[in-house]
């Protein structure tokens, strides 16, 4: 067994995630490495689903009833816990949304519906990068098509960094809101935030950070960040599907006009014009998903207790060994950083001229789950001229052991289509 | 092995030594893709009468895409309309089958080499890889004969009850 300095307690950790007992393909045990797509679930978490549908289910801000107070309790809850993790400085500032796609589209209708200061219009400049996820392309697009802002983007170096090169020309006096990755889903790369962030800050312009990819692996401090508004999803970090989180600045939420209206997020309502809950409910329009964020709150409590550090040092561990591993497998390239430095815990990499697709599949047969395609980051393929890559990513669960599984799986793809 | 059921020698040949690969003069040019997997295909139709005169095409995409192109090429080319049309349906419904439908002598009559992919069927995830030159192919023939409108419709319906089926 592969011993490096700086992993967990794997063999205790993983006694709380069910799943990863399971076999597949006639009793090959399931070699899980698509954590950049989705984690899967401790009991804790599954337990905190099961127990609030089983004795606490009720509406939420509704209803003087124990049960309603029971789940209002728990679901805000939930907020103090997600507040603490991110070091917000209110938890009014916590949005619950129902993923981090939803949590962008939100930042992207406030502005294209604000007033000035923060207004985009056809003045304005609105800045993104090559490596984002589509869910931070797609929302500039169509506010930079619905407003007349030019959309406008970093590219990426050789090695699979931003190419900030040209910073000064690319953030301009134009430019009203910077967006961008954390955590890169594809290339794997972190991303100087510091370096943007002050010359946003200089130009005046907002800045908003995607940290889908962060959240669950590393400490996300967003007062450390010096962001405006930080977006990450809950299914990534342990949590259930269908919930995500946007925190923006206090006196942002404030300011800012509400996109979804609806139950939940009013005031008073009458028949001509209504006035808006206060900031987080302005922007929680109908019944949230309150199982859901109970759930990511018990999340939250699992990935605290083990410590956010000790999960970021044991995944660089882990992704230290299967760079170096990987890269011992002939043809194989990795698309993105080829060192475990300023580094995620997802690895693309390309294997000879074998599709993804057949490496994912013959991978497959072997228990192995791995992420093949664009990742939803195609612009990323084009830049490098491929058509789609494998991925592998490893989360708090991962062992060397699994590494091995996937470098001995590697021969065995290039064997069958050798 | 269940993977050689997907990856019969005849698909893994024909995706190593395609027949009738790279773009040649046609009558009509569509450009398809895969969406969630970056699969594509150009792809041409150059008919003669109500003959398939050539199919030639070009693209990136997985061993089943490539090879399915090729398995194309070999059985359309030189065929009447009519017979290259019932060729494809029955492609169709055998990629939809889920595994079901074992070829019988008939079927591989009709398919001949490309009865192979009956393994994949059972794979939803790569039916679309599969199909993506035969929708190609119906789609560029409609244009080629000008009957657009009726034919486009048809064909986007035929798309959508793959999606589904995928």
């Amino acid at each position: 067994m592969t011993q490096l300095p700086g992993l967990l307690d794997t063999d205790a950790i993983r006694k709380d995630f069910p799943l990863l007992d399971r076999t597949v393909h006639d009793g090959k045990k399931v070699v899980y490495l698509d954590n950049a797509a989705t984690s899967q679930k401790p009991n804790q978490v599954l337990d905190a689903l099961n127990d609030y549908y089983v004795r606490h289910n009720a509406n939420v801000h509704r209803g003087v009833h124990v049960l309603a107070e029971e789940a209002t309790a728990l679901y805000e809850g939930a907020r103090d816990k997600v507040a603490a993790f991110v070091n917000a400085p209110s938890r009014d500032e916590v949005i619950f949304t129902k993923n981090a796609s939803e949590s962008l589209n939100l930042v992207a209708n406030m502005l294209g519906w604000a007033d000035e200061p923060y207004r985009v219009d056809d003045r304005t400049e609105i800045v993104i990068t090559e490596m984002e996820h589509h869910s931070n392309i797609v929302p500039w697009q169509l506010l930079a098509q619905r407003t007349g802002a030019k959309l406008k983007w970093f590219g990426l170096t050789d090695d699979g960094r931003l190419d900030l090169s040209n910073i000064d020309e690319i953030i301009t006096e134009r430019t009203k809101v910077v967006s961008f990755v954390l955590v890169s889903n594809i290339l794997g790369t972190v991303n100087p935030v510091e370096t943007i962030v002050r010359r946003a800050q200089e130009v005046g312009a907002l800045v908003v950070v995607d940290a889908s990819q962060a959240a669950p692996h590393m400490t996300v401090d967003v007062q450390a960040l010096q962001a405006d508004f930080v977006a990450f999803t809950g299914h990534k970090m342990c949590g259930p599907t269908g919930i995500g989180v946007l925190w923006g600045r206090q006196e942002l939420l404030e300011d800012l006009p509400p996109f979804l209206g609806g139950g939940e997020m009013i005031e008073t309502v009458s028949m001509h014009s209504s006035t808006y809950a206060p900031a987080p409910h302005k922007f929680e329009a109908g019944t949230p998903p309150i199982a859901q964020a109970v759930g990511l709150g018990a999340a939250v409590d699992y990935l605290t207790a083990i410590g956010m550090d000790r999960i970021a040092a044991h995944e660089h561990a882990i992704t230290e060994y299967a760079v170096r591993r990987l890269q011992e497998v002939p043809s194989l390239r990795i698309i993105g950083p080829d060192t475990a430095e300023d580094r995620g815990a997802a690895i693309s990499f390309a294997l000879g001229d074998i599709h993804p697709h057949d490496v994912g599949q013959v991978l497959d047969e072997q228990g192995i789950a791995v992420r093949v395609g664009h990742h939803c980051a195609r612009p990323v393929c084009l830049r490098y001229g491929i058509p789609a890559t494998t991925r592998a990513s490893f989360y708090l669960y991962s062992t060397p052991a699994e590494v091995d599984a996937l470098v001995e799986g590697l021969e065995h793809v290039r064997n069958f289509f050798g | 092995m269940k993977l050689d059921s997907m990856y019969q020698d005849v698909i893994l040949d024909h995706y190593k030594h395609p027949h009738g690969r790279g773009l040649r003069d046609g009558d009509a040019e569509v450009h398809h893709v895969n969406p969630t997997c970056g699969d594509e295909i150009t792809l041409r139709v150059r008919m003669d009468g109500s003959t398939v005169a050539d199919v030639s095409y070009e693209g990136q995409g997985c061993s089943i895409s490539q090879a399915s192109a090729s398995v194309l090429n070999d059985l359309l080319v030189g065929k009447e309309l009519a017979e290259a049309r019932r060729v494809q349906e029955t492609f169709l419904e055998l990629m939809q089958s889920k595994g079901r439908i074992e070829p019988d002598d008939a079927m591989e009559e009709v398919l001949e080499d490309a009865v192979a992919f009956a393994g994949v069927s059972k794979y939803p995830a790569r039916v679309k890889c599969a199909l993506l030159s035969w929708m190609a192919w119906k789609d560029a023939t409609a244009q080629a004969l000008g009957d657009g409108s009726a034919e486009h419709v048809e064909d986007k319906a035929g798309r959508k009850a793959e999606e589904r089926t995928a």
